[in-house]
Formats: C-alpha cells, structure tokens, sequence
C-alpha cells in the first residue's frame, strides 16, 4: 500500500513514525481492549492526569471504564522476571477531562514502558527514546530531566510538614523562588533548595554545579550517564536539567522528564521511573516508561491547503458514466486529485474548473 | 533570526508600570507611549512585541502561548491556577486577599457560612484547609454589598486600603494571602527563549 505522507495530519504522521521507531529497538506492541475494570483507576486515581472516568456497566454488572490511561493496564498484565526487562510500546486511543471546557476527549497516545530490572543502559535507553521522539515531530526540541531523588533529599532535611512540603514542591515546579525563600526561612538547607530552582540548563553545565552543591554523587551519576548517551548519538545539545520537572512524588522515583518542542505551548512528551507505582500495585520490578501526547500536535503550525481539490470536472446530464470516469481517470493518473459533480458546490475552492459535454472536455476557469 | 518575545501586559496604571520596567530591561517599543487604540505594539530591533490585555486574562495568553510572557497579580494566579513559570515577584501593584464582613459579625462555626467572591477556588481552598463549611456565592461585581443585603454573611475580595469597605460598613476579619503582581512565563517558551527571559529577570531583580 502506497501512502501519500501529504494526507495525513501531524499526529498520524508522528504516530507512524513514533512506532516504528520503537519497534526498531525491540520494543513489542502492547494491544489492550477499550475497557478496563473501573477499580483499577479507583484506587490509583491520583496517578491520572485528570480526574473523569467514563464508566459504564457491562451486562454482567461489573463496572467498566474506557480507558484513561495505559501505564496502569501494562503493569497490571506484566510478568515479573528476574534479570529480564519487558520492553512494550503501545498507540492507544484514551478518554480523558480535558481543555477549559472540563469534557472528555479522546487522546491519542503513544508511549512506551519498559518493566523489570531497569539499570543504568535502560535508562539511557529510555532517555535516548524520548529524545529521538521528539526529533520525529519537530527540529526544534527541548528534553528537559530532574531527579526526583535529588529534590527530595534536599526538600526532606528541611523539616517540614506535609503541608509546606506539598507548597514548597508546587513552587519547585513554578520555579518560584521568592515564595519557595519564604517556605524555607532561615532553615539550614535553604540556600541549597534554592540553588536547585535557579539550577537549570545545558546537562553537563548544571552537573558540575551539582557537585559543587554537594548533590548526593550517586544520582549525579545517573544524570551522567543519561548525558553521555545522549552524546553518543548527538543529541545531547537539546538535554537540559532542570528541577522544574516535577511529577506526583508519590509515584516517580530517579529519573523523570518532560519533552518541548518549539510551538506547543506545553509540554508533549512525559514519564520517568515509577518504582513507588509498582510498589503500590504490588509489583517487585522497576519501570521506566514515557508518554506521548498525540493530540497537542494540532497546535503545529500546518500551512492551511488553499484548495480542496485539484481539479473539478462538470459534467452535464446527457454524458455517460464513462466518459466522466475517462476524463477524470486521465486527469487523476497526472496525480492531480479530481472530483466530478453535476454542478459547483457551494464553498468548494479548486485549482482548475472544466467542462465535460459530448465526451469534450473544456477549460473554463484556471487559478494560480 | 532573532525570535520575537511576546508579551502580554496588563491593561491599566499597573500595565504602565511594568512596561516602564521591561524598557529599563532594554526591551523598549517606544510606540507604546503614543496615544492609540491600539492593542499590539512591536519593535523588531529589540526582538519583543508587546500587547494590552484585560488584566485577568493574562495568565490565559501566556498558559496558552499566546504569549512568552506575561504579569499577573497573584490572585489571578491562585484562582486559575495556570500551569506556568512563577518566575518573579515585582513587588508592585501589593493589596491582600482578605475575609470582610459587615463590623457587627461574628461567626457561628455550627452554621454553613455563605462567602460571596468573584474568587470562588480561592475561598474554597482557604475554608476547606480550615475544615470549615461554606455556601460559596459567586458574583462577577459590587461584592461588598452582599452582606448588607442579607445574600452573604462575608466576602472573600482583595483589599487595597479599605476604604471601600469602610464605606459599606465592612471590615476585614482574616487576611488569606498577600498579593502582588508576578512575571510569569509559559514553560514552553521559556524552553526556547530562555535567554530573553533570563535578561529580563535578572535585570528587574536589579531593579
């Protein structure tokens, strides 16, 4: 099959890509049904982006829901197996509250997870993933990473309570610092807080300040190794670290991160290491994993088409099915796209108009 | 090419204020001072592109990416919880979020209290971090009448020096939160032109 790449939008073209990039390091395609036991969602509902499931019951009165999200569903079904990393990919359809009008939409997403013993290659291979993604949707690109590890070794020798600790993080993620200042007061670890805010850019740059800081050397380490294989398929120009990133503590550990590209107003690529995920689901292994937000690349700019077809051919009622299809067969062999119709239809904006009468075909209009 | 910043700046004396401050940033559009209905002033030079906007709509331009940047008043920011860079206090435009009820009130924790707010998600989160029930009653204006006429037993509103509310008989019980206007940043752009930004930043910082 011949697919012409000009008929698809910007995310089906990426949703291609995204695949095939995935399958190319051996990653297998996790399938899943619409539906989901509702209970799943229930009790880990603050890992959902939002809030709104759509439930139904099913015939035998279990409570079913369409799917908000995948990760859950993958960790559900994986099998644990000792030295083993499962790698699965998935393009999925999900159901979720979503835009200022606080209704469901449906979003597609691609994304991939990898389960089991994650070690250092994993990660870098993970990150490298991400990376090239966001390579495949625009030139422009930004992975910005953090370590959760970091943030909170610094956040939990404060000695705060729960409720500053939540305040303090949300401006973490602001990158507030007059109000994060005021969180921490004259506390001992604040200027170290502090200097993580305004600790951001370039990966090798910040990793050197991050020795300075006295950043347990451990994690640094593993910002490292992200780095350098990054830098071994050239991509670590577009690395940055930046604590910003901040996802639900009570389920990311290590490693997480968020990928820009210039033109999308948020962020559309999102994951890192859920260790605390599995521990909560009852799982031993580890997992890495990111998502794809498919449905923010309608924001790309694309150059609207300024006709709708090519070519329109009027016929008059006296012509012969064949003849039409003749005319049309020729002129859509050139690879122009033709349609045919007895009369111009309202609003339809076409490159060239001509006649169809006794087999003769004339040109009537011609547009640049 | 030098990418262009855009800015959205609150409309009003405040919005004055603050260009004069990105000027001193050595982000000038001079143009901006010239008597106009216009809304949307650029300088190509110094690569920024300035624009007026209803003051509580600029957390929804820069959120969106409509523009790079943008200042806001904290309230703003708290009400809409926008997901964006909360990049700067510029101690400018200062009032407080504050409880007012009419002087003779006192509170009678066994009753649901009705609060009238143009800040509905304000007054909730204040009341449910308390554990205390209330009746929220949005209205879009003229808040401070609402418990004279019996529709409220407070307001929820900013206070700048209260005359206001002494005029209505009103003072205030609680303060919430201190307010003042921010420079705020869509995470996006700051990806990508994190290097004006930073300028900016740096340079009222020093201010």
């Amino acid at each position: 099959m011949n697919i012409s790449d000009k008929n698809l939008k910007n995310e089906e073209r990426a949703s291609f890509a995204l695949r095939s990039l995935y399958a190319g390091y051996g990653y297998s395609q996790f399938k899943m049904s619409k539906f989901e036991e509702y209970d799943l969602y229930v009790r880990n509902k603050d890992f959902l982006i939002s809030d709104g499931v759509i439930t139904f019951t099913d015939t035998n009165g279990r409570l079913l829901a369409l799917k908000p999200d995948v990760t859950l569903s993958i960790i559900k079904n994986c099998k644990e197996e000792t030295g083993v990393v499962q790698k699965m990919y998935y393009n999925e359809n999900v159901y979720r509250v979503s835009g200022s009008t606080k209704s469901f939409r449906e979003i597609m997403q691609v994304g991939l997870e990898c389960i089991g013993d994650i070690d250092a290659y994993c990660i870098s291979e993970v990150l490298t993933l991400a990376a090239k993604s966001l390579i495949t949707i625009s030139d422009e690109w930004v992975l910005d990473i953090s370590h959760i590890g970091i943030l909170l070794d610094v956040i939990d020798a404060l000695g705060l309570s729960d409720e500053e600790k939540r305040a303090l993080i949300k401006c973490v993620g602001e990158k507030n610092l007059h109000e994060a200042a005021l969180i921490c007061g004259e506390r001992e670890g604040a200027p170290l807080l502090l200097s993580l805010i305004s600790t951001y850019g370039n990966a090798s740059d910040v990793t050197k300040k991050l020795y300075a800081l006295g950043v347990r050397e451990e994690y640094i380490r593993e910002l490292e190794d992200i780095c350098n294989a990054l830098d071994v398929c050239g991509l670590s120009d577009n690395l940055r670290i930046d604590f910003s990133v901040v996802d639900d503590i009570k389920y990311y550990n290590g490693i997480v991160f968020k990928g820009y590209v210039h033109g999308i107003p948020q962020s559309i690529l999102s994951g890192g290491r859920y260790d605390n995920l599995m521990r909560r689901m009852g799982k031993r292994a580890g997992a890495i994993g990111f998502a794809v937000y498919l449905d923010a690349l309608e924001a790309l700019s694309e150059k609207s088409e300024r006709y709708d077809v090519d070519t329109l051919i009027i016929y008059d009622e006296n012509e012969t099915a064949l003849n039409i299809n003749r005319a049309a067969t020729r002129i859509r062999d050139t690879g122009a796209s033709v349609i045919a119709q007895r009369k111009i239809p309202e609003k339809l904006r076409y490159k060239r108009l001509l006649k169809l009468s006794c087999g003769e075909v004339t040109v009537l209009e011609e547009n640049a | 090419m030098k990418k262009m910043l855009n800015v959205a700046l609150p409309k009003g004396r405040l919005g004055e204020k603050v260009y004069d401050m990105f000027e001193k940033a050595g982000f000038e559009c001079p143009s901006i001072k010239e008597e106009s209905r216009k809304l949307i002033f650029e300088n190509e030079a110094a690569g920024v592109r300035y624009f007026w906007v209803k003051p509580s709509d600029v957390a929804i331009y820069v959120e969106r990416g409509a523009a790079d940047i943008g200042v806001a008043g904290k309230d703003i920011l708290l009400e809409y919880a926008p997901d964006v860079y909360e990049l700067f206090d510029l101690d400018i435009g200062k009032c407080r979020m504050a409880v007012a009820a009419p002087r003779d009130f006192r509170d009678n924790p066994q009753k649901t209290l009705k609060v009238a707010t143009k800040f509905s998600n304000i007054a909730q989160s204040y009341y449910s971090s308390k554990g205390r029930d209330i009746d929220i009653i949005h209205l879009n204006g003229s808040i401070e009448i609402a418990p004279i006429l019996g529709l409220s037993d407070v307001i929820v509103d900013i206070v700048e020096t209260g005359t206001t509310l002494k005029e209505n008989n009103l003072e205030v019980f609680e303060t919430i939160v201190p307010i003042s206007a921010r420079l705020i940043a869509n995470k996006s752009s700051f990806m990508f032109k994190s290097e004006q930004i930073e300028k900016i930043v740096n340079s009222m910082k020093n201010m």
